[in-house]
């Protein structure tokens, strides 16, 4: 059993951030890994990237969006209660090295995977140029985190409720007009990452995402996580989540982020929430 | 048939019992076990077709060499209890055995009876006198030596750790078994589905194991939530990798990854482990598809297809390439196939699935294939047949076309050697790899190959591990 320590809702009601009991993990977890976590017998297995992990209170942080029954489950667990099991480090930390200047481009919950590899990318040296959006202030997660992990933090809304109002991705094209980028990191909804890596290319600046496929075990036995890299078929559990965001089939990704989704949908009310 | 001598002729007569089986039209919409199993009468009548060879061919099939004659007498005496004891000295997992064992192509292959008609249901009465003490017995631990002091890590709960754990709990040292998994058990549990080999079982051999004092952790990736150096600086004297061949392949062809393809691994995990066929009342979903595929032959492809026709398939067919004869599976699972109504379609290669422009799948594209020459594996290789290109309509193909190793483990442990395949090298006799103190066994070894090897393998590495805890490397 893994209890759950600290319990915040980051959002009204739709990002909520768990800090878990996880000793082992919490040890050996590296920035880009993530976890998966079952809350009971009859639960769904569910991959989360670890956001923040404390080795010597032998904790670990997840921060989740409310999209579907399983993250709806997740919702109900309070302080004291427990997940059945948590399982990991998996997948490859990120490769962190000194380049000169980066941009780290969040979207959604995707700032809450970002933050550990921002941090990172910084602690190594780098000058690190942030630029984080959701679609309305409300929405918008960790802009401190990530304004005290980064030298220059670019805040976005699509609606204009707060700061730049726009994409993330027209700030980004702003920087790279003004800015010697070295290399860029996004993670986010898929289109946004999509997005990113096609004006990246265009200067040819390495550009690292992180894909989210359904998955079940995580070790590389289901192949359920397959994703084309460069035409060729990787399991992101194992061989990712990161890969070079200019070799990903985005499209492909997102049509497979909706193979449940008619399932899905028979025990949820209402849309299908697809993050994409 | 005709009787020579008059003693073996005439209990040659008496045919075999029939195994009681759920009705097909019933069970090929359930999920209970198929195989109903003996009752103490059949078991007692099967057991007396036994001639209680002097040189018996049948202990010569069985790869852990079960000492057949002799349990067989047991049951025919009535003495069930004896004849579980007689088979545990050789088998720790009978219940399984009995049940899922390749039985025509070892034990049973070679009774004496197979030449001129049944063979004795050797594989049956296993199950039975496992099931009997199972369900009647005191359920009494066996002796467990003083305790050594020693520690021993166990990675992976599959057959082979389970009899490596099993064997060295019993020689008095500290076992801990640690699975990647939420439940232990391996291919027993993801794999296998309920309908062949009731979970349970598998839940009462974990806990026999347990009682016994052997501590089973779930959740460790080793590799990644622990290595194996971090093993040994922990305190384990001895390591055994039991970590199976889990490495889905795939055929390689043109749209494998629309919606509606799953690697037999991902589907089996999904009905079985996740009991996803009970969703929504589980949380996890499996594709149900009105018209199911399965690429391959083996047990793995019969268990994808019974069980796309138990989660409401209308038509559930298998491709394979090759003929009748080349197919892998046990006899007994292509039988119960056949009868709840899977098509066999034989001699056909798929070359490319078709999607829709939501990137689902709509159906496949197959050559038809004839046999050739024999390859390496000295089976007629199948050859496509000019012209032979056809279409048939499915929403939901599962691929079980076979595993490789699984490179986490192996990967994350650069003193390992492997093989070509990398599969780890490890002594055939002892199980011993390159790494001291490290020994490996079973499919991660083999490649993909069966519970009785895998646990054989399992048992020649505890005699080996315990020499070496005992004496030394
Ligand atoms: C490596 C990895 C790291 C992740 N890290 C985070 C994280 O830190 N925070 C976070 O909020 N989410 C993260 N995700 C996504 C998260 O796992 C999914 O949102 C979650 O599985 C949805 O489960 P559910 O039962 O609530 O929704 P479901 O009811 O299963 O699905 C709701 C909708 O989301 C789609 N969906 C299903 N699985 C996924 C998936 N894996 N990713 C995206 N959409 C999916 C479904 O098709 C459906 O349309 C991560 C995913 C991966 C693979
Ligand atoms: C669907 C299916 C049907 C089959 N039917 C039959 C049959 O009818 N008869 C027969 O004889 N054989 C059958 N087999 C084959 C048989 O099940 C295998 O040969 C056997 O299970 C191999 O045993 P094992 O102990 O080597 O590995 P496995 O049973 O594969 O167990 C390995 C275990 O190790 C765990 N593991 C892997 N990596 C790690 C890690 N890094 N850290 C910790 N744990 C790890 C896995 O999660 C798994 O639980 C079937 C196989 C399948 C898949
Ligand atoms: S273990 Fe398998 S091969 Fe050996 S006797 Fe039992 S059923 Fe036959
Ligand atoms: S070969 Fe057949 S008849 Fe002979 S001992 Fe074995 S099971 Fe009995
Ligand atoms: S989740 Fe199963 S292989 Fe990646």
């Amino acid at each position: 059993m893994f209890k759950i320590v600290k319990r915040e809702e980051m959002t009204a009601g739709s990002v909520i951030l768990n800090e878990i009991e996880a000793p082992a993990i919490a040890r050996k977890a590296q920035p880009g890994q993530f976890v998966i976590l079952k809350a009971n017998e009859d639960g769904e297995r569910i991959p989360l990237t670890m956001a923040e992990t404390n080795p010597d209170q032998g904790t670990i942080t997840v921060i989740y969006m409310v999209v579907g029954k399983s993250t709806a489950l997740f919702k109900t667990l309070q302080v004291g209660d427990s997940y059945q099991d948590v399982i990991g480090p998996l997948g490859k930390p990120t490769h962190v090295e000194k380049v000169g200047t980066v941009v780290c481009v969040g979207g959604g919950t995707g700032v809450a995977v970002l933050h550990p590899i921002t941090r990172a990318l910084k602690d190594i040296g780098n000058n690190v140029i942030c630029i984080i959006g959701a679609r309305s202030q409300d929405l918008l997660i960790m802009e401190d985190h990530m304004r005290a992990a980064s030298h220059d933090l670019r805040v976005c809304t699509d609606d204009g409720s707060y700061g730049h109002h726009g994409f993330v991705t027209d700030v980004l094209k702003q920087v790279m007009e003004t800015e010697d980028v070295k290399q860029v990191v996004a993670i986010g909804p898929v289109p946004m990452m999509k997005f990113v890596a096609e004006i990246t290319k265009e200067k040819e600046v390495p550009t690292i995402v992180s894909l989210n496929p359904i998955m079940v075990d995580g070790t590389g036995m289901c192949g359920g996580c397959r994703v084309s890299i460069a035409g060729e078929n990787k399991f992101a559990c194992v061989d990712g989540p990161e890969f070079d965001g200019h070799q990903v089939d985005y499209d492909e990704l997102m049509q497979r982020l909706q193979a449940y989704c008619e399932d899905e949908q028979a025990c949820m009310d209402g849309d299908c929430l697809i993050r994409s | 048939m005709k009787e020579t001598k008059a003693s073996k002729g005439k209990k040659a007569t008496i045919p075999r019992q029939p195994m009681p089986a759920q009705d097909s039209d019933v069970r090929r919409r359930n999920f209970d076990e198929v195989p109903l199993g003996y009752t103490p009468e059949t078991a007692r009548a099967e057991a007396a077709r036994c001639l209680q060879c002097r040189k018996p061919a049948c202990v010569e099939g069985c790869p852990v060499g079960v000492d057949i004659p002799a349990f067989i007498h047991l049951i025919k005496e009535g003495d069930f209890t004896g004849a579980i004891r007689n088979i545990w000295g050789k088998n720790a997992l009978p219940a399984v055995c009995g049940r899922v064992c390749p039985q025509e192509i070892q034990c049973e292959g070679v009774c004496i009876l197979a030449k001129k008609g049944d063979p004795v249901a050797i594989g049956h009465l296993e199950r039975f006198a496992a099931d009997y003490e199972r369900l009647n017995g005191s359920g009494e631990l066996p002796p467990r030596a003083e305790p050594t002091g020693k520690k021993v890590a166990v990675v992976g709960s599959g057959p082979s750790g389970l009899t490596v754990a099993g064997d060295l709990v019993q020689k008095g040292h500290d076992v801990t078994v640690l699975e990647a998994f939420h439940k232990p058990g391996g291919v027993l549990v993801y794999g296998i589905p309920e309908f062949r080999l009731p979970k349970e079982i598998v839940a009462q051999e974990i806990n026999f194991l347990e009682r016994q004092g052997a501590r089973v952790e779930c959740n460790q990736v080793v590799g990644r939530t622990v290595s194996i150096e971090e093993l040994f600086a922990e305190g384990y004297q001895a390591v055994y990798l039991g970590v199976g061949a889990g490495l889905p392949r795939f055929l390689n062809i043109p749209g494998e990854n629309l919606i509606g393809i799953l690697s037999a691994n991902e589907y089996l995990t999904r009905a079985n482990l996740m009991k996803a066929y009970l969703f929504p009342k589980v949380d996890t979903p499996i594709p149900r598809g009105k018209h199911v595929v399965v690429l391959g032959a083996g047990n793995v492809a019969m268990d994808s297809a019974r069980t796309a026709m138990r989660l409401g398939a209308e038509s559930v067919k298998i491709v394979y390439r090759r003929s009748r004869e080349e197919m892998p599976a046990r006899a007994e699972e292509i039988h119960h196939a056949e009868e709840e109504g899977i098509e066999f379609f034989l001699l056909t290669n798929p070359t490319k699935y078709i999607g829709d422009e939501k990137g689902r799948l709509t159906g496949m594209e197959c050559l038809r294939m004839e046999l050739g020459e024999p390859d390496d594996s000295g089976r007629r290789r199948p050859v496509p047949v000019d012209s032979s290109e056809f279409a048939m309509d499915c929403d939901l193909a599962i691929v079980a076309v076979g595993s490789g190793a699984n490179p986490l483990l192996t990967q994350s442990t650069p003193d390992l050697e492997l093989n070509k395949w990398e599969y780890i090298e490890a002594d055939p006799e002892t199980g011993k790899t390159s790494m001291r103190g490290v020994w490996a066994g079973g499919d991660i070894v083999t490649g993909a190959a069966t519970v009785i090897l895998a646990m054989g393998a399992g048992r020649k590495a505890a005699d080996s591990m315990h020499k070496y805890l005992t004496w030394g490397w």
